[in-house]
């Protein structure tokens, strides 16, 4: 592992193209949900917050929880720190998703049903995930050896995915043994056309956003483990 | 076949080199008496060796087991550290049977005893090691790394804390063991203890071996101490 | 005595095994598990902080709880299932906390590292200590708030052992396993509750719902769903955690 030099070091200060794109786009997007597709019936206004909600938690789970799941069990095997930063880059960028999706929902719940907060399996999956991944983050700033941190990252992170099946089961059984009115749901395959492509288009840009900003998060570990190494060989 | 063997051993933590590259041979009933400066990466040679930590590049072979490697090449370790690695709340006797113990001797209590009393201190051998002086401390941690009369000794200067009778029985019963076929490695700051039990002699400095030679080559203490000073500065 | 003492060579070679010539055969994992978990709670008993501190945290709780709701408003019976696993959850973490706390402090995690015993029964030893722990904590504190809060339980009392063992081995094993992570990290103390009780929440939930309903004279059919969660979870985590231990152990 020889040092870079500063000189091969590619600039930093540069926008990141594609973060910028998916900020355009997301804006794009919020825009045609507020103002070009049509509003509710029954839930009026609130129910644009369902645009950026939903991307939100569907990106949250399926994509940063799962890439950061999937890096851990790599890195356990590989012992590449590319994977590391990986696992590092989703975690942090996740739990931005997931804080999106656990400050619009409330909001949402509190006009549509009334209340702030229900402890519908998603939601509270999404919110113990949350812990965890603060958790990760506070585990991985509190170890200094790089390795080491990576290690234990990703044992965490690996754990957390072998939790999420018994939270989702206990949620269920919590719900199926204590009878709770029947909660409106908006589902959405009957979405009524314009309604589905807007959802579509919201979810495309904040998914582009999602990778742009992992992008940058990636780069930015990468920049700091090479700033270590030149510093550190010396 | 040398009990201890390295080839290009290296161990790093993130981008520093605790240990660079370092090849050395131990064979039965050898000393190699290994002097360097604070953080010249002695201690992490040792718990290499001893495997408690795993080589990022390069080989070692204890007792010609590949290192890490396991139950086998643990058996014939003994390990002394900066560290007493005693438990405080049992007793001087309790800490050393335990040990054994762990090292499968069949009678745990009777060779704990004996090791005590080797190292002088079978009369404190009901005190809890909390209530021991430092220099009792050591006899204890002493006789804990011997009990199982291990065929290789690592050793992280041994004879701290401990008084002139002390180091003259640590002294005797090092070579004793070396007479009859262990190999040791003694890292120390006493340059005149170390060169009294070596049959080699080893510098490091900056994680590599900068010097070895048979210890007849270094000739008196005062000489290879001027030696030893123009190796770590250079 | 004092003359062979000193120069050490006579009593050597006489009494001990010669190096390398007599074959000692390493212990098995079962034996060093339970070598391990003996010293432990030997340590333990000696010590009593950990053991004393549980089990005042956990009776205190008990007791403060008991003046924190109105029992004219809410029956004893509905709260105190959900309240004790809390407090047990909440009792565990200092015992589990101190299990590598003891190893660490002079480094006499190297000697057990060093030892010819296969690294997961360290794990297994140290699990096995603290779960120790654990059940007698929950023994004293658990006849305690029966007898705070008035409740009668002798029909149900096997049931609610089983719950109590199967709860207590799912929080020991994840338990353990932080245990050993964060007390190498700075800040331990505080980052084992926050790493472990996200992972604590289906052993509470589901020991708290299945107490709660042997309590309440219900069936037993409708504590089976929550005993099966808790038998999986001990299954899946003791095995995950046994095994990630060993990539924890390897520096």
């Amino acid at each position: 592992m020889t040092a870079p030099s500063y000189a091969t070091t590619r600039p930093s200060r540069t926008i990141d193209g594609l973060l910028l794109a998916g900020l355009i786009a997301v804006a794009a997007a919020v825009t045609r949900a507020i103002w070009f597709t049509p509003v509710e019936a029954r839930q009026g206004l609130a129910q644009k917050i369902f645009y950026v909600h939903v991307p939100s938690a569907f990106i949250a789970l399926y994509v940063a929880f799962a890439l950061l799941a999937i890096s851990s069990a790599l890195y356990l095997w590989l012992r590449d720190p590319r994977l590391d930063r990986m696992a590092e880059s989703a975690a942090e960028v996740g739990l931005v998703y997931m804080s999106v999706v656990l400050l619009t929902g409330p909001i949402w719940g509190k006009t549509v049903w009334g209340t702030w907060w229900t402890w519908d399996a998603r939601l509270t999956l999404t919110l113990f995930l949350w812990f965890i991944v603060l958790g990760l983050l506070l585990l991985r700033q509190s170890i200094d050896e790089r390795s080491m941190r990576a290690r234990y990252s990703a044992v965490l992170g690996l754990l957390a995915a072998i939790l999420v099946p018994f939270i989702h089961i206990s949620v269920y059984l919590f719900r199926t043994l204590h009878p709770r009115p029947i909660v409106l749901k908006p589902s959405a395959p009957s979405l009524p056309g314009t309604m589905l492509t807007t959802l579509l288009l919201s979810l495309a840009a904040f998914l582009l956003l999602f990778i742009g900003l992992m992008r940058t998060r990636y780069r930015y570990a990468t920049d700091r483990d090479e700033l270590l190494a030149v510093e550190g060989s010396e | 076949m040398p009990l201890v063997e390295a080839v290009g051993l290296t161990r790093s933590f993130g981008t520093r080199r605790a240990v660079d590259r370092v090849d050395l041979k131990i064979a039965a009933g050898e000393c190699l008496a290994l002097f360097g400066p604070n953080g010249a990466g002695k201690t992490t040679l040792l718990r290499l060796l001893a495997g408690l930590l795993r080589p990022t590049a390069g080989q070692a072979r204890v007792d010609g087991v590949a290192l890490p490697g396991g139950v086998q090449a643990r058996a014939v370790v003994g390990l002394i550290s900066h560290q007493t690695m005693l438990y405080p709340a049992l007793t001087a006797l309790e800490n050393v049977q335990f040990a054994a113990q762990l090292h499968g001797l069949p009678n745990a209590s009777v060779a704990a005893r004996a090791a005590l009393g080797r190292l002088a201190i079978a009369d404190r051998a009901d005190t809890p090691v909390r209530a021991l002086s430092r220099g009792m401390q050591q006899r204890v941690t002493v006789a804990r790394a011997l009990v199982h009369s291990p065929r290789v000794l690592l050793l992280d200067e041994p004879f701290t804390g401990l008084d002139d009778a002390g180091c003259l029985t640590l002294a005797a019963t090092l070579a004793g063991l070396a007479r009859e076929g262990a190999a040791l490695l003694l890292v120390t700051h006493d340059v005149r203890e170390g060169l009294s039990l070596a049959t080699h002699v080893a510098v490091m400095r900056r994680g590599a071996i900068a010097l070895h030679e048979p210890r007849i080559a270094s000739g008196e203490p005062d000489a290879f101490v001027r030696r030893y000073r123009e190796t770590v500065t250079s | 005595m004092s003359a062979d003492l000193v120069t050490g060579r006579e009593t050597w070679s006489s009494e001990t095994p010669v190096p390398g010539e007599r074959g000692l055969a390493p212990p098995s994992f079962i034996r060093a598990t339970l070598l391990i978990a003996r010293k432990d709670l030997i340590v333990e008993l000696r010590t009593r902080t950990a053991l004393l501190a549980a089990l005042a945290l956990s009776l205190l709780s008990i007791v403060i709880f008991n003046f924190a709701w109105d029992p004219t408003a809410v029956a004893a019976i509905d709260l105190a299932p959900g309240l004790l696993w809390v407090i047990f959850t909440f009792s565990g973490l200092l015992g589990l906390h101190r299990a590598f706390g003891v190893e660490q402090a002079d480094r006499a995690m190297d000697a057990l590292l060093g030892a010819p015993i296969p690294r997961t029964s360290i794990y297994a030893g140290k699990a096995l200590g603290n779960l120790g722990l654990v059940l007698l904590v929950q023994l004293v504190s658990i006849p305690a708030a029966l007898v705070v809060y008035n409740l009668e339980v002798a029909r149900v009392i096997l049931p609610l052992g089983a719950i109590a063992l199967l709860a207590g081995i799912g929080l020991v094993a994840v338990g353990t396993l932080f245990g050993a992570m964060t007390t190498s990290t700075r800040a331990s103390e505080l980052l084992l509750p926050v790493l472990a009780l996200p992972f604590f929440v289906p052993v509470v939930t589901a020991a708290a719902q299945a107490t709660a309903r042997l309590m309440g004279g219900r069936p037993v059919d409708e504590t089976i769903g929550w005993l099966k969660l808790l038998a999986a979870y001990d299954l899946v985590f003791v095995a995950a955690c046994a095994f990630l231990y060993t990539v924890i152990a390897d520096e």
